[in-house]
C-alpha cells in the first residue's frame, strides 16, 4: 500500500465522497453504461445526455468505496460540457492527476472504474484501445 | 477419542490411540515468536488479521524448505541416487503425516494437489464426468466459497445437471430443515459442503449432513480449507467421502493442497491430469494408470512445498489442534465483545461459541475497502470485499464486509488494535 490514510483520503476526495456531484440517474439518457469491479463488488452506472457532440448532462449511480465514488463524482464534473471526442481520449493518468493521490494496484481498480464505465459508454463498446493499460 | 468438530456424537468408546505425551500449555505469545514476519518491526509491526486468506509461516516451515533446496533437492520417484531417495522419502512422509493428521485410513487415499480448489475440481472432473448424467442433481449450500461453486457449475452446464442449494439463514447457519426435501426425489448424487465458512466462521454439522446424504444414496464432499488448519479433523468421524484441504492456510507453503477420498472411490476414478508419474505403462496410443495415489499426481509435484507442509503438520500437532481451536474461538468471542462497542458496527454470522476464529462485519455505510485502507495505515491487515463468496453476501443483502480472522499466533492485543482502528475509520468518514 502507499502512505497513510491521511494521504489517500485527502480533503477533496472525502468531500466528493460525502457530497457527490452529479449523483443520480438521467431520464432517457443518450448514453448509458454499467460496469462492476468483480474484486470488491463496486458497481457503477453512468448516464449522459449529448447535445452537439458535447456532454449536456451527466449523472452517476451505484455503490462502492470512497475512491470509486469520489472518482466518479470528479469525472462527471470534469466532463460536463466536454466534446465526446475528447472524453474518448481520457486516460488513466488524467484520472490519477484529478485524484491527486498514489494508489496501490487494488485501489487503482476502484479509482479507474468510473473511467472504464464512461469510456465503454462513449465508445459504445466494452473494450477499447489501451484498455489493458487503464484497467 | 479426539474431539471432533462437526463430527459424530461421542460414543464413549475407549480411545483407539495411545494417550498423547503431555505438552506445554498453549501460549500464543510464544507461538508468535516462531513467526519471522510477526517478529519484524520495520516499517512497523504487522498486525495480521487475515489468516482465513492465508496463514503466516513459522521458522520451522521456512527452514525445512530451505534445507530441502540446500541439501537434498532432487526429483522424486525417479533417481537412484542418495538425495533422490531422500527427497522421495520426505515427500511420501509428508503424505503419511497429513493422512494421519486428518484421520485417513491410509496415505494412499491422500492425493496431493495444488490447493483445495484443485482438489474440488479433481472430483468434479474425474468422478463427476464418469458418474453423472443429465437429470442428476448436485447439492451445494448458499454459503460456499467460489471454489466449491464454480467447478460444479461448469460440470452442471456441460452435463445438464441440476444444482440445488441448502439455504442459509439470516443468522448465517445452514437451514437443515430443508435438507430432507432437497434429497427426497433421489436425484442428488453428490453433495459438497463447506466445513467452516470462510466468511462467517460457521461450523457446519458435517456428520449430521452425511447421514442424510448417504441415506439418499449420494456422496458427501467436505471443503475443509478452513477447518483442517484450525481444529481437529477426522475424516472417519465426519463420515464424508471426499475432503479437500490446502497447505497455505495451515501454516504451510502455497502451491500444495490435498484431496482425501475413500480408497474404493479413488480406485474407480479415471485420472484428472495426464503426464509422467501417473502412469504404469505408456504406449504410443494408450497407457495404463499408476496405482493410488500417484494416478492423480501427473508431472513433477511441488516437492519443497510437501516438505514445508510436513513441517507445518508437525508444528500444528505439537501445538495441539484442540488448543488451537479453543484459542481461535476464545479470540473470536473476545473480538465480538469488543466490536460490539463500536457504534454502527454490525456483526455478520452466528453468535460466539458457534463459530471458528472468523469475524466479519460492516461499519455503518463506510465501504469495507475504506475501512481496510484506514486500518492498513496502522499496519493492520484485514480482508475487505466479498471474500470469494458473492452468493453469500447477496443472500445477506450486503455488498462487502470487513473480515478479521485469527490463527494460533493471534493475540487479544491484535483485536484491541483493530477496535482502535475502527474508531479512527469512523472519524475519517464521519
Amino acid at each position: 500500500m502507499t502512505g497513510g490514510w491521511d494521504e489517500i483520503y485527502r480533503e477533496n476526495i472525502l468531500d466528493h465522497y460525502k457530497h457527490p456531484r452529479h449523483h443520480g440517474t438521467l431520464a432517457n439518457p443518450d448514453i448509458t453504461y454499467e460496469d462492476a469491479n468483480p474484486l470488491c463488488g463496486d458497481h457503477l452506472r453512468m448516464d449522459l445526455k449529448v447535445k452537439d457532440g458535447k456532454v449536456d448532462q451527466v449523472a452517476f449511480s451505484g455503490h462502492g468505496c470512497s475512491i470509486s465514488q469520489a472518482s466518479a463524482s470528479m469525472l462527471c464534473e470534469r466532463i460536463e460540457g466536454q466534446p465526446i471526442e475528447a472524453i474518448k481520449q481520457l486516460s488513466r493518468d488524467d484520472v490519477l492527476e484529478m485524484l491527486g493521490i498514489e494508489l496501490g494496484p487494488v485501489r487503482l481498480k476502484c479509482a479507474l472504474l468510473a473511467l472504464k464505465t464512461l469510456k465503454a459508454g462513449v465508445w459504445g463498446i466494452t473494450q477499447w484501445p489501451g484498455e489493458d493499460e487503464s484497467a | 477419542m479426539p474431539r471432533v468438530i462437526g463430527g459424530a456424537p461421542e460414543t464413549g468408546q475407549a480411545p483407539a490411540r495411545p494417550a498423547p505425551a503431555p505438552r506445554p500449555a498453549f501460549d500464543p505469545a510464544r507461538v508468535r515468536a516462531d513467526f519471522p514476519i510477526l517478529r519484524a518491526t520495520n516499517p512497523k509491526p504487522l498486525i495480521y488479521l487475515d489468516s482465513a486468506a492465508t496463514s503466516q509461516k513459522p521458522d520451522a516451515v521456512i527452514e525445512a524448505m530451505r534445507d530441502y533446496y540446500a541439501s537434498y533437492n532432487a526429483n522424486i520417484h525417479r533417481g537412484i541416487y542418495r538425495i533422490a531417495e531422500q527427497a522421495t522419502a520426505a515427500y511420501e512422509d509428508a503424505r503419511l503425516r497429513l493422512s494421519r493428521f486428518i484421520g485417513a485410513g491410509s496415505p494412499r487415499e491422500v492425493v496431493f494437489t495444488r490447493n483445495s480448489t484443485e482438489a474440488l475440481n479433481l472430483i468434479a472432473y474425474s468422478w463427476g464426468r464418469s458418474n453423472l448424467k443429465s437429470g442428476d442433481a448436485l447439492l451445494l449450500t448458499e454459503m460456499e466459497h467460489h471454489s466449491n461453486l464454480v467447478p460444479w457449475q461448469i460440470l452442471a452446464a456441460e452435463r445438464g445437471i441440476e444444482l440445488r442449494f441448502i439455504p442459509m439463514t439470516a443468522g448465517g447457519e445452514l437451514d437443515l430443515e430443508a435438507l430432507p426435501g432437497l434429497l427426497r426425489d433421489g436425484k442428488v448424487r453428490l453433495a459438497s459442503v463447506v466445513h467452516i465458512s470462510n466468511v462467517l466462521g460457521t461450523v457446519n454439522p458435517i456428520a449430521a449432513i452425511a447421514a442424510q446424504v448417504h441415506a439418499a444414496g449420494a456422496l458427501l464432499v467436505v471443503d475443509a480449507s478452513q477447518s483442517v488448519p484450525h481444529c481437529p479433523v477426522d475424516v472417519r468421524a465426519l463420515q464424508c467421502d471426499f475432503l479437500a484441504c490446502t497447505s497455505h492456510k495451515m501454516l504451510g507453503p502455497t502451491g500444495i493442497g490435498a484431496l482425501w477420498g475413500r480408497g474404493v472411490l479413488l480406485e474407480a476414478m479415471p485420472p484428472f491430469l495426464g503426464g509422467g508419474e501417473m502412469i504404469r505403462e505408456v504406449h504410443l496410443t494408450h497407457s495404463e494408470w499408476n496405482e493410488l495415489p500417484w494416478k492423480f499426481e501427473a508431472g513433477t509435484m511441488p516437492i519443497a512445498e510437501a516438505v514445508g507442509l510436513r513441517a507445518a503438520v508437525a508444528y500444528l500437532e505439537a501445538l495441539g489442534m484442540d488448543a488451537v481451536f479453543d484459542h481461535d474461538r476464545a479470540l473470536a468471542t473476545y473480538a465480538m465483545e469488543r466490536l460490539a462497542e463500536v457504534p454502527d458496527l454490525r456483526l455478520i454470522g452466528p453468535p460466539a461459541g458457534r463459530r471458528g476464529g472468523v469475524v466479519a462485519f460492516t461499519l455503518g455505510t463506510i465501504h469495507a475497502h475504506d475501512v481496510a485502507t484506514v486500518l492498513d495505515s496502522d499496519g493492520i491487515a484485514v480482508r475487505a470485499g466479498h471474500h470469494c463468496a458473492m452468493p453469500l453476501h447477496q443472500k445477506l443483502g450486503i455488498h462487502a464486509t470487513v473480515r478479521a480472522s485469527f490463527h494460533a499466533y493471534s493475540l487479544p492485543s491484535d483485536v484491541d488494535a483493530l477496535v482502535a482502528g475502527l474508531h479512527k475509520a469512523r472519524k475519517v468518514f464521519a
